[in-house]
């Protein structure tokens, strides 16, 4: 490793202000710390610090997305084969996910990294982590049939006008990865919705081309609860066989690349709780809040299919479990207080049901409820610090 | 038990009232409120100072560096060549010209150091081989507080005296209403005033009586479970027990769970050996400001206590005791709230203990975000640090002054508040300080805290922001908007 430092220490004068690099400065200083820890001291304050930093903590996450990631390749190539009607072994099926869902991946980071380059040169910061997290989790809540142009363009957009407006990692009010889909879903509604796009009919790098067999239909259990006629909470699968929770809980059906699976998201969320790095408080309460709200409509709700859907069957359904566990514990953009954290998993479960039942044109409901909560998750905090003044307040007056 | 029939026939010796005072004292002694704390925690650092004083050749001199007294203008009254008994004025505030600082050593005036705009940089003296004292009138317990008080500031004791809110040194002319004194240190590798101040209980207790007439309220005297008896027996107080990893044993935290300050309220706090030295002065007269110093920390060979006073140099303090070859920081105080300080530098009146640590800035460490680490200490769940102290209570880990990682906006919520045992919200008063909000400061207890109650959050923050400086910075800003 010597060797390597000494190739840093070489080259830091050219990168360094006043070296025939210096535009790369930033460049130059997110390689050396991502292969060397940096080594500047404390000049003020606490002398000795924790071992813990951003970039630990962001990889932590990546890390727990990677078993919903490596099971949504699997089942992209699954339900491809199912679709064309070829049977094949369990690597070929993982292969085929892996070369359609790997462009997206390789996309969004590029575009997103380059975006963040770009900007820590020009405002002369360091290169900061939070898109490792955002890239990752782009390809894995979109239909594996998006086409890259669009990821580029939206990610682009989620990048520049939902972060560094903002500053930056940290200062962020939306969710990076939600604003990405968000703007694909809005502006692009036809690559997003409906049942054409959750399963790849069509080939990856040229290889297991095939045409789907005449039974196929490839909307998503809650697409098909949300445009059924009558009355009755059944789905199927897209082989119109009739499919249940433990098919929604084990991930064998067709939606967004990571969010099938709540087993492999349940994974993730082992770690993330083992590790402290989310909040369980936000992930039970989102699971709470959902179950509580499905159970209402289950009771009283009006006369659909959807709102008969037992409640659940709601929380292994579409990206309630994903959204709940990857995207409402998100730091930045969740309440901050431990008594807010209750309050806006709770209102993010609640709202998303709500969305699912009582608005048809939404069959899935947690990005929108994630993105509500991100403006409200500031004012739940306002309400919490408000009675620690007031209790301060209260002391003086009592006296 | 046996200690308890020797306390009450001694008690029976006396007359009644007495007596009864004393029964009084030995109830408040055995029923003294515990209070537990959930939050805190222990850093584990090798270089503990073993219970024994090492001796120490004084040097030839000493230097008083102003900067130290946060708060004081510094107006010179003395001039090279001058000289001086120990308690001799060599400067007062500008502001409240009755705040001297006085020199601890006798000798003459070597050097008045004045730097940028003639801003005063230190006054150094050259110390006399036997020492000669300033002779003031022994304090009389039942004397008037103007006469105490002025007795105190006279001395030079008044500029030990540090005041909450701002945590300056106490403005004299505001009666606070109470008084804080801790009787032990919980931070990393702190001094153990059980041994420091062992057998000079009666000087503790002068100090403490003398204290208790400075306040309209009571003098808060907190003690923690390993307290010696010797030291947990004291009168003319409110004994409270604090149990819980550090900050437990910070004033601050104790503040806040007795006797919270309020907007317009002022309270005194003080280090346990600043109110010996106060006894010590009440019963002799004489200004005599020898301290126990611990000099303790990974790059100390043999860590060990000293005797001497401030002002002494950090060089002649560490005595060569010090890990060769390698880049070290001396820090005055400890680590984590303590100031950094140049082996030329001086002992800062405020500092117990001397801690010496490895810099660490030619360490490189490859891949770190990646690797185990586990020589490394962290109070997340994503290093073994936790794992480790299960399986060896006794393992230390690897320090050394790198902040291990870069700055950031806060990004992670709910951990500073782990090692924060107040009813404050760190973060968001962090946050109406950086914004400059003194309203928002005001409402969320900006006037309880000092920099050091942050010096554990600073520590574990993933950001690695300058939580201390943030607030040391904040507190000068209101001082100068409000007062």
């Amino acid at each position: 490793m010597k060797f390597l430092k000494n190739i840093l220490d070489k080259l830091e004068p050219t990168f360094s202000e006043g070296g025939k690099l210096s535009k790369l400065h930033s460049v130059f200083d997110g390689f050396s710390t991502f292969l060397f820890v940096p080594n500047h001291t404390a000049k003020s304050g606490a002398h000795i610090h924790d071992a813990i930093d951003s970039k630990r903590t962001m990889i932590t996450v990546v890390l727990a997305l990677v078993p919903a990631l490596l099971f949504g390749m699997w089942n992209v190539g699954y339900q491809h084969f199912l679709a064309i009607g070829q049977e094949v072994g369990f690597w070929e099926q993982f292969a085929f996910g892996l070369l359609a869902v790997l462009p997206t991946l390789v996309v969004s980071y590029v575009v997103g990294l380059g975006i963040e380059f770009i900007i820590a040169q020009i405002k002369g910061h360091e290169i900061q982590e939070g898109f490792l997290v955002t890239g990752f989790l782009i390809p894995l809540i979109v239909p594996v049939d998006t086409p890259l142009w669009m990821i580029a363009v939206a990610t682009a957009f989620a990048v520049i006008f939902a972060k560094e407006v903002f500053g930056g990692t940290g200062y962020n009010i939306f969710n990076v990865a939600l604003i990405t889909r968000a703007f694909l879903f809005f502006a692009y509604p036809t690559a997003m919705s409906g049942d054409q796009v959750w399963v790849r009919t069509r080939d990856a790098f040229w290889w297991g081309a095939g045409e789907p067999i005449n039974a196929f239909s490839g909307a998503t259990p809650l697409g098909q609860l949300a445009t059924s006629a009558e009355p009755v909470a059944a789905f199927h699968n897209i082989m119109g066989d009739p499919i249940g929770f433990w098919d929604g809980f084990l991930g064998l059906i067709p939606g967004s690349v990571g969010e099938t699976s709540t087993l492999a998201i349940l994974l993730g969320a082992v770690l993330l709780i083992v590790t402290n790095v989310a909040s369980w408080k936000t992930m039970l309460s989102v699971f709470l809040g959902g179950a509580v709200m499905g159970f209402v409509f289950n009771t009283w709700g009006p006369d659909s299919a959807v709102a008969h859907l037992p409640w659940y069957n709601h929380l292994v359904l579409g990206g309630f479990a994903f959204g709940a566990v990857f995207m409402a514990t998100d730091p930045v953009t969740s309440a901050r207080t431990e008594t807010g954290k209750w309050i806006y998993g709770f209102l993010i479960g609640v709202m998303a049901i709500i969305i699912r039942v009582l608005n048809p044109g939404y069959p899935e409901g947690m990005m929108l409820a994630i993105l509500l909560m991100n403006i409200f998750g500031c004012l739940i905090d306002y309400f919490v610090v408000q009675s620690n003044i007031k209790k301060r307040l209260k002391r003086t007056t009592i006296k | 038990m046996n200690f308890l029939k020797r306390y009450c026939t001694f008690a029976a010796q006396k007359n009644k009232i007495y007596c009864f005072a004393l029964i009084l004292n030995l109830f408040q002694f055995i029923y003294m409120k515990t209070i537990k704390l959930k939050k805190g925690l222990n850093i584990e650092i090798s270089g503990k100072a073993s219970l024994a004083i090492a001796s120490m050749s004084q040097p030839e001199t000493v230097a008083i560096v102003p900067d130290d007294f946060k708060g004081i203008t510094p107006k010179v009254v003395v001039k090279e060549g001058d000289t001086v008994k120990a308690g001799s004025v060599l400067f007062f505030d500008k502001t409240h010209p009755e705040l001297k600082v006085v020199s601890p050593v006798s000798g003459t005036v070597a050097e008045v150091a004045r730097g940028e705009r003639r801003k005063l940089l230190y006054i150094s003296v050259k110390r006399d081989i036997e020492t000669t004292y300033e002779k003031f009138n022994k304090i009389d317990p039942n004397a008037k507080r103007e006469e105490i008080l002025n007795a105190l500031l006279e001395s030079g004791f008044g500029a030990l005296l540090r005041q909450r809110p701002y945590d300056v040194i106490a403005n004299p002319s505001i009666t606070p209403k109470a008084i804080f004194v801790s009787a032990f240190d919980s931070a990393p590798l702190a001094p153990d005033y059980n041994f420091v101040l062992k057998g000079q209980a009666s000087q503790v207790q002068a100090g403490l009586s003398v204290l208790a007439k400075l306040t309209e309220g009571k003098v808060y005297y907190s003690v923690c479970p390993s307290t010696s008896a010797e030291l947990k027996n004291m009168k003319d107080v409110e004994i409270n027990e604090f149990v819980g990893a550090h900050p437990a044993g910070n004033v601050g935290v104790q503040i806040n769970h007795l006797n919270p300050v309020n907007k317009g309220e002022v309270v005194w706090t003080l280090n346990i050996q600043d109110v010996a030295l106060i006894g010590r002065f009440a019963n002799t007269g004489i200004v005599n400001l020898i301290k126990t110093i611990a000099v303790a920390g990974p790059e100390v060979i043999e860590p060990t206590y000293v005797k001497t006073v401030y002002g002494t140099s950090i060089a002649s303090i560490t005595n060569c005791n010090i890990t060769k070859g390698i880049k070290v920081r001396y820090i005055n105080g400890d680590v984590l709230s303590g100031t950094q300080v140049l082996e030329t530098g001086v002992l800062s009146p405020f500092a117990n203990m001397v801690s010496v640590i490895a810099e660490g800035d030619t360490a490189d460490e490859f891949v770190g975000w990646a690797m185990p680490r586990l020589n490394k200490f962290s109070n997340s769940n994503l290093f073994a640090t936790k794992i480790i102290r299960k399986i060896c209570p006794k393992a230390t880990f690897d320090f050394d002054a790198r902040i291990l990682g870069g700055e950031r906006a806060f990004i992670m919520s709910g951990e500073l508040e782990k090692v924060f045992p107040m009813d404050i919200m760190p973060e968001q008063l962090l946050k109406a300080m950086i914004t400059k909000n003194l309203d928002k400061m005001e409402q969320l207890g900006a006037y309880e805290v000092a920099p050091e109650d942050f010096g554990l959050c600073e520590f574990v923050c993933t950001s690695k922001i300058e939580l201390q400086k943030i607030v040391r910075e904040s507190l000068d800003y209101m001082r100068k908007e409000l007062e």
